[in-house]
């Protein structure tokens, strides 16, 4: 019987032959934390050691409310600052730099093979590069630093194949979204999502980062894409280490094999307050909203700025709404910058912000009021998510929320590309 | 472990509700967490519970962001312990890393309603309620060992020092 990529990835680290349900104890390749570095570091100075063990696994991105927009965020940076100073850790991206998930992967990180974890939920980003990458809690974070040893439970896997040619104006954000809507908030919570198929095959990095960061909206402990020819240059040439592909073996036993065709896929919306609310942007036409954001962890690279700056080009956002964009990184908005995409959005009239986690998670750069909705690119649209218990999120793919901005309310992007 | 009154909520009750964002990297004590724990799913919560209630859930309870303050609110407000039909995962590790635990026994949930007592003992395994005794699986020792020492960190430091250091 031939294994999975979980249990291929868990058993190396652990030095031994393993299967799903097995736990484990293992040392992770890299350890991510972002903001909340700093409260990990109180946890840490509990532990009665003076020295991080491993100083080199670490890499720390401030990215969740940067510049700091008060001073007790402003306090919680400097304290972090002065740890990675004084525990001489290498790898510290300060609050230019963006999102920690893109910053990782963009830096070669995020390698085919690695074990990864992160006080991130959506640290199973990586699974979109090949490697076996899973978000943890701040203890565990703590205690990592001090012993480089955490127990881990070798996940089931569920694989996604995915089939079909995508039509024009859907994309991998609609894939997932749909895929989440089909199959509920908790059908994969604890396990390995698999996505494979033709249809993943043919999707950029950018997209196949899409699926994988919101398999953490199934209850994903890690996703994965097995890497091939058309992302392995990119990883190749960002690559910070050696790294070795693995996959799971053709008769590696699966938990659940789940087919989804796309090729009749339209745009799809999450509605509140959850992912799996789903339904196809056709029967929420003309639904008003206050303020849209194009960016975050999901989807605030290239590609994304680039569709969303199709749809605005020479146009202006309805005067009844505010559009927020933020450029998933720095070198993201560099990108942007020599492209001509920020003119598009400053021109259309759109605030473009400085890359980082922006609104997304509440804290600042655009909270919602109560009785206020907003459409954003973003995972997640829980009560209270970006502010007030009173305001609605939806969550749909840059072009939507593009071709929204244009009408002030939500639209299929179909009648704009 | 003891007696608590039931606060029964649904399924895929999220960490924003449990502890909402704009709370996660300002408030870093716990007693100040507790004031502001399920403050987006019930605004009373907080100012009425009581040391050892319990809470009861459905299905995939904590289920989205990574942030262990979801557990460290409810553990400091005085929950002794969470019962659901399921946890997210992540949720369930920060509440076994917090001294919180986490147990899993669908029929005890269906049997409780709101506000009734329910006894746990976790040694044995068991929920008792109006309407019976329900088991739940036992935790490993291991695990077991860190919900006695009161969480991860305080169970990290007793290893910390018996272990001998390894290289990097």
């Amino acid at each position: 019987m031939g294994r999975t990529f979980s249990e291929k990835v868990l058993g190396f680290k652990a030095g031994a032959e393993v299967r799903a349900g097995e736990v484990v104890t293992v040392s992770p390749d890299y350890i991510l934390s972002h903001d909340n570095s700093a409260a990990i570091i109180k946890e840490f100075n509990k532990l009665g050691v003076d020295k991080v063990r491993c100083p080199k696994k670490l890499v720390i991105i401030l990215d969740h409310v940067v510049p700091a927009s008060s001073e007790k965020y402003a306090a919680n940076h400097k304290a972090i600052r002065e740890f990675v100073s004084r525990q001489k850790i290498p790898n510290f991206f300060d609050i230019h730099q963006g999102i920690c998930h893109q910053v990782f992967s963009e830096n070669g990180f995020a390698l085919p093979g690695k074990l990864i974890l992160g006080a991130d939920s959506h640290t199973t980003s990586y699974g979109a590069l090949g490697a076996f990458s899973a978000g943890i809690g701040r203890s565990e974070v703590a205690s990592l630093w001090a012993t480089d040893e955490i127990w881990l439970r070798v996940p089931e896997t569920i694989k996604i194949e995915i089939k079909g040619r995508l039509p024009s104006g859907v994309y991998a954000k609609d894939i997932i979204l749909r895929v989440i809507g089909a199959e509920g908030a908790d059908r994969a919570n604890y396990k390995t999502v698999e996505f494979s198929g033709e249809t993943v095959r043919r999707l950029s990095v950018a997209s196949r980062l899409v699926l994988a960061n919101m398999a953490a909206e199934m209850g994903a402990k890690n996703a994965f894409i097995r890497p091939d020819e058309s992302v392995i240059p990119w990883i190749k040439e960002r690559a910070r280490d050696e790294f070795e592909v693995i996959g799971s073996d053709p008769d590696a036993k699966y938990e659940a094999v789940l087919d989804h065709d796309v090729s009749s896929l339209q745009p799809q919306i999450a509605c509140p307050h959850t992912v799996d609310n789903v339904m196809p942007v056709s029967e929420l036409e003309g639904l008003k909203f206050h303020q849209a954001v194009i960016g975050t962890c999901t989807n605030g690279r290239l590609e994304d700025l680039e569709v969303a700056a199709v749809i605005l080009r020479g146009k202006t956002v309805h005067p009844r709404v505010r559009a927020l964009v933020i450029p998933a990184s720095r070198q993201v908005y560099l990108e942007a910058l020599n492209k001509g995409l920020i003119n598009v959005f400053a021109e259309a009239g759109c605030l473009v912000l400085n890359p980082g986690c922006g609104p997304c998670l509440g804290a600042h750069q655009g909270i919602l009021a109560p009785g206020e909705v907003a459409l954003s690119t973003a995972n997640r649209n829980f009560r209270g998510r970006m502010g007030s218990r009173d305001a609605e999120i939806y969550l749909a793919s840059p072009a939507t929320v593009a071709a929204s901005l244009l009408e002030g309310k939500i639209a299929d992007p179909r009648r704009y590309l | 472990m003891s007696k608590g009154k039931a606060w029964k909520y649904g399924d895929d009750i999220n960490t924003d509700v449990i502890f909402p964002g704009k709370y996660t990297y300002s408030i870093l004590e716990p007693e100040e967490m507790a004031r502001h724990a399920l403050e987006d799913l019930d605004p009373d919560f907080a100012q009425r519970v009581k040391e050892g209630d319990v809470i009861v859930a459905g299905r995939n309870f904590g289920c989205g962001s990574s942030r262990e303050q979801a557990a460290t609110c409810l553990k400091a407000a005085g929950v002794q312990a969470v019962i659901a039909k399921s946890f997210a995962r992540i949720f369930f590790r920060n509440a076994i890393n917090q001294g919180l635990p986490a147990l899993q026994s669908e029929e005890a949930v269906d049997s409780v309603e709101n506000g009734e007592e329910v006894d746990i003992d976790i040694s044995s395994g068991r929920i008792k309620t109006g309407k019976g005794i329900f088991p739940f699986s036992p935790f490993p020792d291991s695990v077991l060992g860190i919900i006695k020492e009161g969480g991860l960190i305080p169970y990290t430091r007793k290893r910390l020092k018996q272990s001998q250091k390894r290289r990097c």
